[in-house]
């Protein structure tokens, strides 16, 4: 039974960290149709600016975070300008060799300016410690994280369904010409989900920091994952994709207590079987 | 299928052959001149060459299913890595050294490979595509770790000593024998690879690349033909992993990894897709300028390759070879 809980209690966490940096490319790619395998290297970026301006800087865990995701967006919005604009509709091949090359760069630069070690951002002391829930005590910050992932989501979904903004962007995920030629100024849509995406990126890595930790390979190591979870969830679909971060976070959680031995030879074996019966992922939408 | 051929290429065909025939002759006179340029050049650096030639077969391989198909995949260091651990663990475990033997095992171990991952990627499109294909690279990396009694697992299964070539060339310390048979396998996949592109199993894999709707239409089995590709494929990449067995000696992880696919498919994009020549040209650009780069400058090579990808994407979309062949027909288009 303890077990169960812990393996629970870490799944969760787990999916929730997962969702939180994997959302954004989800919206992104069922928006601009691009396969952006730089999306965990914006992640990236967000962990180390939060580690320089927590530990180097000094600054307090909250004022770290707000300063490491609008930091994140800064960097993320000549890139998207000046390189993602140019691959918008290109082939899949262009786009994988596109990202790959600044997710190259972007490690390359950060093992340059911070060194190839591990970056911890100190946690406040609310978070340091076990809370007791009663019956069972559970460290204090991956409460945190499932409970960013939870706001998150609520926010997206308020964001998506209930503003004026979202219902610019579900139009132009449907159909981005018809979406423009009613007026919907779809670059600027664009460009806005672009940031959010990136600034909830940076989030996910920082609040996901103990679970993945911040070292210059994060980029390359965790880009799979989050493009499973996307595949898995259905691009653009935030229910979809909160249900693939639990299921693969259960699957992947479960499978390092029980079967450590086979590494995530069962998470990859669960995504073969999901993508093969779901081509277009859990709640994808059919076409 | 044979109808269709008939009434659009049967004409130029008889026109064209004598043309690419001499062309053909060429390419692999090209190569043959190059890899003997490279044995002048860079005689103590045979290793890295051979290596070169290994990740060629696997980059023409990719090139079958990617540019001739248009299947994306991201995971073809499985097939590499399978033709690979075949012929390593058939001379570890079973004492089978002779090298031509080796390549054998590599090749059918390499189509065993191919046939499973391609029954798996082919079942979706697109980014399932691609997902699939990563996560039939991972299942296949996991599988050898764990099977570590043949493998090796993380160590990497070592202790292959091939047999000398006839009896008479030794794998010696310089690696001439090794590079030698590398050329020589090169030259023979890749005349038998041209050969194979311009048959109408060839032309009938452009055409699914190009509509695969209209081929069905046109009562060809689109999934039977890729399969088939796949297939060939593993064959092409299994010739390649075995090689790298024999040449280097050892097998690690290495050759099952997603880095190995991802950089594999950006060599042959960075070539241009859809052309043997491409596909090789990517290759040795890449990793020769990955060699030269990290050499020069140990920290900020990820960074220059990087950038290369990003300008190659910019300035040269159809990549090397295709740029440089569009740039010569506007030339020509200019001089007339």
């Amino acid at each position: 039974m303890q077990t169960v809980f812990s393996v629970g209690i870490d799944a969760l966490a787990y999916g929730m960290v997962l969702f939180v940096i994997s959302i954004g490319l989800s919206v992104t790619m069922g928006l601009m149709r691009v396969v952006n395998l730089a999306h965990g290297a914006f992640a990236m970026i967000g962990g180390y600016i939060a580690s320089y301006a927590a530990q180097t800087l000094g600054f307090g865990y909250a004022l770290a975070v707000l300063v490491a995701v609008v930091g994140t967006i800064l960097i993320a919005i000549p890139v998207e300008r000046f390189l993602y604009r140019r691959i918008y509709g290109a082939p899949e091949l262009t786009q994988v060799l596109m990202t790959i090359g600044i997710t190259f760069c972007v490690i390359g630069i950060a093992n340059y300016v911070f060194g190839p070690t591990l970056k911890t951002i100190p946690l406040p002391e609310t978070l340091r410690g076990p809370v007791d829930l009663g019956f069972r005590t559970i460290a204090a910050h991956k409460l945190f994280a499932i409970a960013c992932g939870v706001v998150v989501a609520a926010a997206l979904w308020y964001l998506i369904e209930k503003t004026s903004f979202g219902v610019k962007l579900r139009a132009s995920v449907d159909n981005a010409a018809m979406a423009a030629s009613l007026g919907v100024r779809t670059k600027i849509v664009y460009a806005v989900s672009f940031a959010v995406a990136v600034g909830l990126a940076a989030f996910g890595g920082i609040v996901g920091a103990e679970l993945l930790p911040i070292e210059p390979y994060y980029a390359l190591r965790y880009m799979v994952t989050f493009l499973v979870v996307v595949s898995v969830g259905g691009a653009g679909s935030i229910p979809g994709a909160l249900l693939a971060c639990l299921l693969l976070g259960a699957i992947d959680t479960t499978g390092r207590y029980l079967l450590p031995e086979y590494g995530e030879f069962f998470f990859y074996l669960a995504v073969i079987a999901i993508v093969c019966v779901f081509p277009r992922g859990l709640l994808g939408r059919s076409k | 299928m044979a109808a269709v051929e008939h009434t659009s290429i049967a004409k130029p065909v008889q026109s064209a052959r004598p043309n690419w025939l001499a062309r053909d002759l060429i390419g692999v006179a090209v190569i043959l001149a190059v890899a003997v340029l490279g044995y002048f050049l860079f005689p103590n650096n045979l290793a890295l060459l051979t290596r070169i030639l290994a990740i060629a077969l696997l980059v023409l391989s990719i090139d079958l299913v990617t540019g001739f198909c248009g299947v994306a995949t991201l995971g073809h260091a499985a097939l590499f890595g399978a033709g690979a651990y075949a012929a390593g663990i058939a001379a570890v475990h079973w004492g089978i050294t002779d090298p031509f033997l080796m390549i054998v095992i590599g090749a059918v171990g390499g189509a065993v490979a191919g046939l499973v991952s391609g029954a798996v990627i082919l079942r979706g499109h697109g980014l399932a595509q691609l997902v699939l294909s990563i996560a039939v690279v991972h299942l296949f990396h996991e599988a050898a770790n764990k099977a570590s009694t043949y493998t090796g697992g993380s160590d990497g299964l070592a202790g292959i000593s091939p047999d000398p070539i006839f009896g008479m060339f030794g794998f010696d310390l310089w690696g001439r024998t090794a590079y030698g048979f590398a050329v020589a396998l090169l030259v023979i996949v890749f005349v038998l690879l041209r050969l194979l592109t311009r048959s109408p199993f060839g032309m009938l894999c452009r055409g699914i690349k190009e509509d695969p709707i209209r081929v069905r239409a046109m009562g060809a089995s689109v999934h039977g033909t890729l399969l088939k590709m796949y297939v060939i494929s593993g064959v092409v990449a299994g010739i390649g992993g075995a090689l790298n067995a024999i040449s280097t000696q050892v097998v690690g992880l290495d050759s099952l990894s997603f880095t190995l696919s991802a950089e594999s498919l950006v060599m042959l994009v960075l070539g241009g897709t859809g052309s043997l020549y491409g596909a090789l040209i990517g290759t040795v650009s890449f990793m020769w300028f990955e060699d030269f780069v990290s050499a020069a400058n140990p920290f900020h090579w990820l960074t220059i390759v990087g950038a290369l990808l990003i300008a190659v994407v910019l300035f040269a979309p159809r990549g090397l070879y295709g740029s440089a062949q569009l740039l010569l027909e506007r030339f020509r288009g200019a001089g007339k």
